[in-house]
């Protein structure tokens, strides 16, 4: 399987999803400048953390503008997996490729450290090798990552299953229903606020993070499979 | 406002315009002598900055020469942006620390902000990627509204500038006492990796080749920021608002990605931060240190504003911008690759053979003086010293332990304190782990930060307890070596250099001379000693509010190497049943102690003794016990003593641990006598252990039961208490104060 890695001006998550895949996954993976036009040939398509363009205007306003983006909205509608982590998230919200928007954390401050989740939902692309319910441990590390949604957009979310993690215990940021992640209708589109990618060595602490891509990677086999 | 007219040399000398940028009637005269005429208004402004304390060293060089600065290992001494020290392989770590103590004092979050940013270019100038941040701060007591607004705001302002960068902030230091309340003290340190042949230098060779500005356009902020840096601050610094520079960690991101790549470019022949003093320092110093002179058009200065003059220009301190000198011929090709990064990169000038800095702007010839002059040939002073009588007060007192009615509310007190207390809602704010190479966060006696596709990593601390060092200058200062020195042994590394940040007050009253001199002894013999040379660093003078000093405050940042990451170690217990031990016998030492500061209010006495032969014994018989894998866990003992070291090894464990001491139990428990440790060893390693370090002393086991107990052999239980509990006071206690 072969990933790509958005790089924006700015973005500073993405050599951390470089080597999550091709050091501990050991699939393939390449950066992908924002200037780009072409996605051609990739099989998944990683948006990493940081500050895309400085989080001038809004955290992923200008990213979302970028020329790469039109093709990350047409992968999209292919049916690619994309993953957006904590910035990346920001800008799928912005590109409206998931519903929502991002505040300011409740306490108006950056938080890093690490959370526990639980995985509302095992049966999207991304979390089948968890199981349902389970709590795992990830990092967040974000001054804006207070999701909020309208009441019509929550029960949309509740209804399709689109919940994806929630914080467990102590949410970090005051976000709506303690949502830390949320999948697109058709499930192939992944955005959450806490970074798999820095939790798949135990030498740095967890390696919860790992079965996310796992997941991916399995679940792109047996579809490969299956369409072939 | 740069309509202004400005005035005429010889207005310059009859109104002493000059004394107002800092400059003395005798170093004017000096000017003059050199020049062999009255300098022009911007001439008087490079020189008044040039020889600014900031800039020159003119108050510390003949104390800076006392530091041991090589070594086996050092590849890079003082003098340039950073220090570097070879770690085998091809590679290299380079790193530095600054102060940015007088603009976070006025405007602490850009203050604060861009003094990490001034950091990072220091490092990434000299061809490194830069991979850890570090700082070392002090406030005041968090009593007032306005020390609580600097502290938060200082904290928020590393963050920004930090987590937006993309550089992990893995470590530091807090420390508060009223010393500090009008003059914070915000240090921050920057580690990064190189290979050997990668390394640059801020030199501008040959004749003809081409000087571009690069980065951020050119603006009015920060001008006369070194100078700024060189005063007292008083009620009226406020208005000094203006020299402080305004950041965009955006735009470093983008600078320091650009500048990574051009070092890998044949046409790049020099490069160098434009940090305190700007174009004016980065083009002399430049062309000092390779013999040359630079003759520069400012018309073509990128310029953030219309009508800025060359006096403007060349003193402003805007910030993410480099200077560098390239191949003749190349500037079309080097001005591409910043463009791929959306950055400009403006040829200006060029390297001439004559050793003059020339400028011209608007046709006319603005400045045109020896950079020698400016350079090498600033005054160097030096002060007179003398010993305070405090000093003499102190000295004649007899050590005695503070009386305390109850040892468990003692030890509640002494982790509530705010230096010793958890710093959570500080480090909560930094992005500790992007870059995912952080093995170890803050919160430990070292960060480490692993070096990717090697079995090695990187320990690194900053240290200095500045009570110490008010109490006794010179112990004080050998004190903070060998604390930074202990954190980084206890870690599983052994250490490799020492990068100063020399914090004190005016040096031009003879009492704080002495304090510098006192200090930097001690801290060269301790250097000499454990064999960690002075590899760089900076000096911040001045810091006094309305005529009160701080506490002499040098803050030694240390790097250690760790040769394979099974030695990497961390201060909390393991397991239930490992053996506890504490390495060296405590005295009645309190003098600077915690205790002696909360039970007194103040501090008085004499500092803790060290004997530093000793010290070196005991740190490589640990580090050597460490290596073969006889220990579990290692502490430094350092503020609050003992059972506060014990404490803090439970933290963030579920265990517990009884603990039975023998002499005089104040003294054991919170007597700060240096060169100890505690350290935990599995029953099994107890032989190979006490083998190697002879001065451990099994006091007691880990348990399971989350208690902390403690008896002295003849009085009986001294604390019995859950180690929640403890954790508790520990955690809460700075979110207290601040709300």
């Amino acid at each position: 399987m072969k990933f790509a890695v958005i790089v924006f001006p700015g973005s500073n998550c993405d050599i951390d999803m470089f080597h999550a895949i091709q050091d501990e996954l050991g699939e393939e993976v390449e950066y992908v400048p924002h200037t780009a036009d072409s996605l051609k040939g990739f099989d998944g398509i990683l948006l990493p953390g940081g500050f895309s363009f400085g989080d001038y205007l809004r955290t992923g306003a200008i990213a979302r503008f970028s020329k790469i983006m039109p093709e990350v909205v047409k992968a999209s509608a292919a049916g690619v997996p994309i993953l957006g982590v904590c910035n990346g998230f920001q800008i799928l919200l912005e590109a409206g490729l998931l519903p929502g928007a991002m505040r300011k954390n409740r306490d108006l401050a950056f938080i890093c450290k690490q959370t526990q989740l639980k995985v509302e939902n095992n049966t999207t692309m991304f979390t089948t090798s968890y199981k349902k319910g389970e709590t795992i441990t990830l990092p967040i590390a974000h001054g804006e990552g207070n999701y909020y949604c309208d009441e019509e957009t929550l029960s949309h979310l509740k209804e399709n299953n689109q919940i994806t993690f929630t914080y467990h215990m102590d949410n970090p940021n005051g976000s709506l229903e303690n949502i830390a992640g949320i999948v697109n209708e058709n499930g192939n589109v992944l955005g959450m606020m806490p970074h798999p990618e820095r939790a798949v060595d135990c030498l740095l602490g967890s390696e919860d993070g790992l079965k996310l891509f796992q997941s991916i990677v399995r679940n792109w086999r047996e579809s490969y499979v299956v369409n072939a | 406002m740069s309509l202004m007219l400005e005035p005429s040399p010889e207005m310059i000398k009859s109104h002493r315009e000059y004394a107002a940028m800092g400059l003395t009637d005798e170093e004017f005269a000096m000017v003059e002598n050199m020049l062999g005429r009255t300098p022009n208004y911007t001439e008087t402004g490079l020189f008044s900055v040039m020889w600014s304390e900031h800039c020159s060293y003119k108050n510390s060089k003949p104390i800076l020469k006392k530091f041991p600065t090589s070594g086996d290992n050092v590849l890079q001494g003082p003098g340039e942006g950073a220090g570097i020290v070879d770690i085998g392989d091809g590679q290299a770590v380079v790193f530095k620390i600054e102060s940015h103590n007088h603009p976070s004092a006025i405007e602490p979050y850009q203050g604060a902000a861009t003094g990490v940013g001034g950091i990072i270019r220091d490092v990434f100038s000299m061809g490194a990627r830069p991979i850890a941040l570090l700082n070392s701060l002090r406030f005041g007591e968090l009593e007032n509204t306005r020390v609580k607004y600097l502290f938060k705001e200082v904290v928020a302002g590393i963050g920004g500038y930090g987590n937006c960068i993309g550089i992990p902030t893995v470590g530091g230091e807090i420390q508060f006492d009223s010393s500090y309340e009008g003059n914070p003290l915000v240090n921050a340190m920057c580690v990064g990796l190189i290979k050997h042949e990668d390394i640059q230098k801020g030199q501008a060779h040959g004749a003809g080749n081409i000087v571009m500005h690069v980065g951020a356009k050119t603006g009015r902020d920060g001008i006369h920021g070194a100078t700024f840096a060189s005063e007292e601050l008083t009620d009226s610094s406020e208005g000094n608002r203006l020299a402080v520079q305004v950041g965009d960690p955006f735009m470093e991101k983008l600078l320091m990605e650009a500048c990574l790549e051009l070092i890998q470019h044949d046409a790049l022949v020099g490069i160098q931060d434009m940090g305190a003093a700007g174009l004016a320092s980065s083009s002399a110093e430049m062309a000092c240190k390779a013999g040359m002179g630079i003759e520069m058009n400012l018309d073509l200065v990128p310029q953030r504003e219309p009508g800025m003059t060359a006096y403007e220009m060349m003193l402003s301190e805007s910030q993410e911008r480099m200077l560098i000198v390239v191949k003749k011929g190349s500037e079309q090709e080097i001005a591409n690759l910043f463009a791929k990064y959306d950055l400009e990169a403006v040829a200006v000038g060029s390297v001439t053979e004559e050793k003059l800095l020339k400028l011209t702007h608007k046709g006319d010839v603005v400045a045109n003086v020896p950079v020698d002059a400016l350079v090498e040939e600033a005054p160097v002073y030096y002060k007179p010293s003398n010993e305070p009588q405090y000093f003499r007060d102190f000295q004649v007192m007899t050590n005695v332990a503070p009386v305390i009615d109850d040892y468990k509310e003692t030890l509640v007190g002494l982790l509530s304190q705010p230096t010793i207390a958890s710093k959570e809602w500080v480090y909560n704010q930094f992005d500790t782990m992007v870059r995912t190479n952080t093995v170890v966060p803050p919160g430990s006696d070292a960060a480490i930060v692993r070096i990717r596709d090697t079995n090695k990593a990187l320990a690194m601390t900053t240290d200095c307890n500045a009570r110490y060092l008010h109490l006794d200058p010179e112990v004080g200062g050998k004190i903070a070596v060998a604390e930074a020195a202990r954190n980084i042994v206890c870690s599983g590394a052994e250490p490799l250099a020492v990068t100063d940040n020399l914090n004190f007050g005016n040096p031009e009253k003879p009492e704080i001379f002495w304090q510098i001199e006192k200090a930097a002894d001690g801290i060269s013999e301790a250097c000499k000693i454990l064999s960690t040379p002075v590899i760089g660093g900076n000096v911040s003078l001045y810091n006094e509010t309305n005529g009160e000093a701080i506490y002499p405050t040098p803050v030694i940042g240390m790097v250690g190497l760790i040769k394979d990451l099974a030695h990497i170690t961390t201060q909390e217990f393991k397991n239930s049943g490992d053996l506890i031990y504490v390495i060296g016998d405590a005295k009645t030492e309190f003098g600077g102690s915690e205790l002696q500061k909360m039970t007194e209010g103040k501090i008085f006495g004499k500092s803790p003794s060290i004997n530093l032969e000793l010290e070196k014994l005991r740190q490589q018989q640990l580090l050597r016990a460490i290596q073969n894998g006889c220990v579990a866990s290692a502490h430094d003992l350092s503020e609050g003593g003992l059972a506060v070291a014990l404490s803090e090894s439970l933290f963030r464990t579920n265990l517990g641990a009884r603990i039975i001491v023998h002499m005089e139990a104040v003294t054991e428990l919170f007597s700060e006598t240096q060169s100890r440790f505690v350290v935990s060893v599995a029953p099994e390693q107890r032989v190979a252990f006490e083998r190697i370090v002879q001065d451990a002393r099994c006091i007691g086991t880990v348990t399971n039961n989350n208690h902390l107990t403690i008896s002295h052999e003849q009085d009986g239980l001294l604390i019995d208490t859950t180690v929640q509990s403890l954790e508790k006071a520990w955690k809460g206690a700075i979110p207290c104060l601040l709300n």
